[in-house]
């Protein structure tokens, strides 16, 4: 099985369906996501999105109620054993031991991945090098900085290679440096073709390390799609009006929304609105007829008078159109594969 | 998986949870000194008023071994919650090794201080005046009797640890055991209680197997029943707690990581 999936399967992850409930809510509903190998999928969403319990079922600790998943050849279901031999989890909470030094975490890690003794003291030494933790390898994990941890706990990952790797929220709580450090780390396991899953909240994270990033909201992903395709299907440039007092921009907000609801074209949709910073975002196509239009729609309104500002597409607005959304439209909004 | 496999598996988590005790220097120092302290606050402090025949060291040891063995218990019961509240089971669990090998860990180590601390108490006994008036073989009898009793009280902690929400419930666990033989012949002869408590005390699962330890070692029991009949009782309990902690703790850990 194994041997023809390395042969034939394009896919490291192929999940189909996965549905989980806690409790009677469905926090995952119906799932389905594949992870190409060598690839790095950033799976986004806003928290309780379901992130981390799709990670703990593709990683074997929770079962599904429903759907099947195959990692890298290897059912879901039917072996576990056979996925936990082949998958390598960074959790949220690194998952190391205090108590024990670095090198003793590394030793025990390598010890119950059955490596031969002269092996695993070779390869301790390797990833110790490799992870900038030779200083303090004989301190207890204790004593480390929240970035030495996750970079203990991502080398405890990579003893042996593994086919998947998960990181689950890997800088949540790091300090900006230790953020930078462990990325450059996460992209040269990348250059190695190692095939990632990340997690994670900070959409410049994904910006940063995904080859694709899958948006995960409602219990469902709802866009798929390298960076660039997510941000251009906003629109070329979003165009900022900010209001000058808060009549205006609610005068501006409601003509909007009444507009939306008749469905005209060249329509003033609001993809964000905030009523603290009285400014309301709309994606447009960047042509000066539709600025146009949009100005005149704004005018139309009775509104005071905005100022504009314009800017491009991050992923951030397009994780506030789909959060805002989602709720209410469960269809996947659909983006084009990339021409293979 | 093979045989091989699962052995290593469960010596490295033996390994990893004696090393944590050792590390924990209030824990070690208290299991340490726990036995020592105990032993000559009964004997000399309590000891004078509480002789009624012979020497009391004769008559405490038992009861001492089994307060030692609850408190580390609890110790055990704590760690396991911390471990379980942590991340470092996840990880466990997503790697390819036994799931039970992360519970055999607890319970071996569990084992290994707990008798540690028994043969302390039995040491500083020995060193004040203790004579146990005894074969062999009755000595090897009083050996398996503690043995089946930590071994039962350490699965009995791993379920509580596990059935705690986290280490702070898991402690409370502790205050039971610590409790408990209080309340049977650990100190004092039932005869000299209250009748509500008196009946307690002899029939709580701690008193046949202290009364067990006390008829091997002193050539009869103090409550007056045969050392045959208190044996049978206290293996009965032993292996009956040992089975229900068994079962309980094994399903709790594969409830618990499942959810």
């Amino acid at each position: 099985m194994y041997a023809v999936y390395r042969l034939s399967m394009p896919y490291t992850v192929v999940a189909e369906g996965i549905r989980k409930s806690f409790g009677g809510r469905a926090v995952l509903d119906g799932v389905d996501l594949t992870l190409e190998r060598g690839s790095v999928l950033g799976l986004l969403g806003p928290n309780g999105a379901g992130k981390t319990t799709l990670v703990r079922i593709l990683a074997t600790l929770v079962r599904p109620d429903g759907g099947r998943a195959t990692i890298a050849g290897h059912d879901l279901a039917a072996d576990p054993v056979g996925v936990r031999g082949v998958i390598s989890l960074t959790g949220q909470y690194a998952a190391v031991d205090d108590v024990l030094t670095g090198r003793e975490n590394l030793e025990m890690m390598a010890g119950l991945l059955h490596l031969p003794r002269r092996a695993r003291r070779a390869r301790v030494a390797e990833l110790l090098v490799e992870f900038g933790l030779t200083d303090a390898q004989d301190r207890r994990v204790g004593t480390y900085s929240g970035g030495m941890r996750r970079r203990l706990d991502l080398a405890a990952s990579m003893i042996r290679c593994p086919e998947l790797l998960f990181l689950d929220e890997p800088t949540t709580g790091l300090d900006p440096r230790s953020r930078e450090q462990l990325w450059h780390t996460v992209r040269r396991l990348a250059e190695q073709a190692v095939t990632i899953l990340l997690t994670t909240q900070y959409l410049e994270e994904a910006d940063q390390l995904a080859d694709t990033v899958a948006m995960l909201t409602g219990g469902r992903i709802v866009a798929r799609g390298t960076p660039d395709e997510l941000k251009s299907s906003l629109g070329a440039e979003i165009v900022r009006l900010r209001f000058p007092d808060v009549r205006a921009f609610r005068t501006a907000l409601a003509a909007g929304g009444a507009t939306r609801a008749g469905a005209a074209a060249g329509a003033l949709i609001a993809e964000d609105a905030d009523e603290q910073a009285l400014t309301i975002d709309i994606a447009t196509d960047g042509s000066a007829t539709r600025l146009r239009e949009l100005l005149t729609a704004v005018a139309a309104t009775g509104a005071a008078s905005p100022r504009v500002s314009t800017h491009r597409p991050s992923l951030d607005d397009v994780f506030l159109s789909l959060t805002a959304a989602a709720p209410s439209t469960p269809e996947p909004r659909r983006v084009p594969e990339p021409a293979p | 998986m093979s045989l091989a496999y699962a052995v290593t598996d469960s010596r490295i988590m033996i390994t990893r949870c004696l090393r944590r005790s050792r590390r924990d220097p209030e824990a070690f120092f208290t299991a340490l000194m726990l036995p020592i302290i105990l032993m000559l606050l009964f004997v000399y402090v309590f000891g004078g008023e509480l002789k009624d025949s012979g020497s009391y060291v004769d008559y405490v040891v038992p009861g001492l071994i089994v307060l030692c063995a609850g408190f580390g218990a609890g110790t055990t019961a704590v760690a396991l919650a911390a471990d379980m509240a942590g991340g470092i089971v996840d990880r466990f669990r997503s790697m390819p090794i036994r799931a039970s090998s992360i519970l055999l860990g607890q319970v071996a180590a569990s084992l290994t201080r707990n008798l540690l601390a028994t043969a302390l108490v039995i040491g500083v006994g020995l060193g004040i005046g203790w004579r146990p008036t005894t074969s062999v073989w009755h000595w090897l009898g009083a050996a398996a009797m503690i043995v089946l009793f930590i071994l039962a009280l350490s699965w009995l902690a791993a379920a509580v640890g596990l059935l705690a929400g986290g280490p702070e419930a898991a402690n409370s666990f502790t205050f039971v055991l610590m409790f408990l033989p209080y309340v049977s012949t650990a100190f004092v002869p039932t005869h000299t209680m209250p009748a509500v408590l008196r009946g307690f005390a002899e029939n709580q699962p701690f008193t046949p197997i202290i009364e067990t330890m006390r008829g091997l070692w002193m050539g009869h029991t103090s409550t007056g029943a045969s050392l045959g009949h208190e044996a049978w009782i206290a293996v009965a309990y032993g292996l009956g707690i040992l089975a229900v902690s068994w079962a309980g703790a094994t399903w709790l850990f594969r409830r618990r990581s499942a959810a």
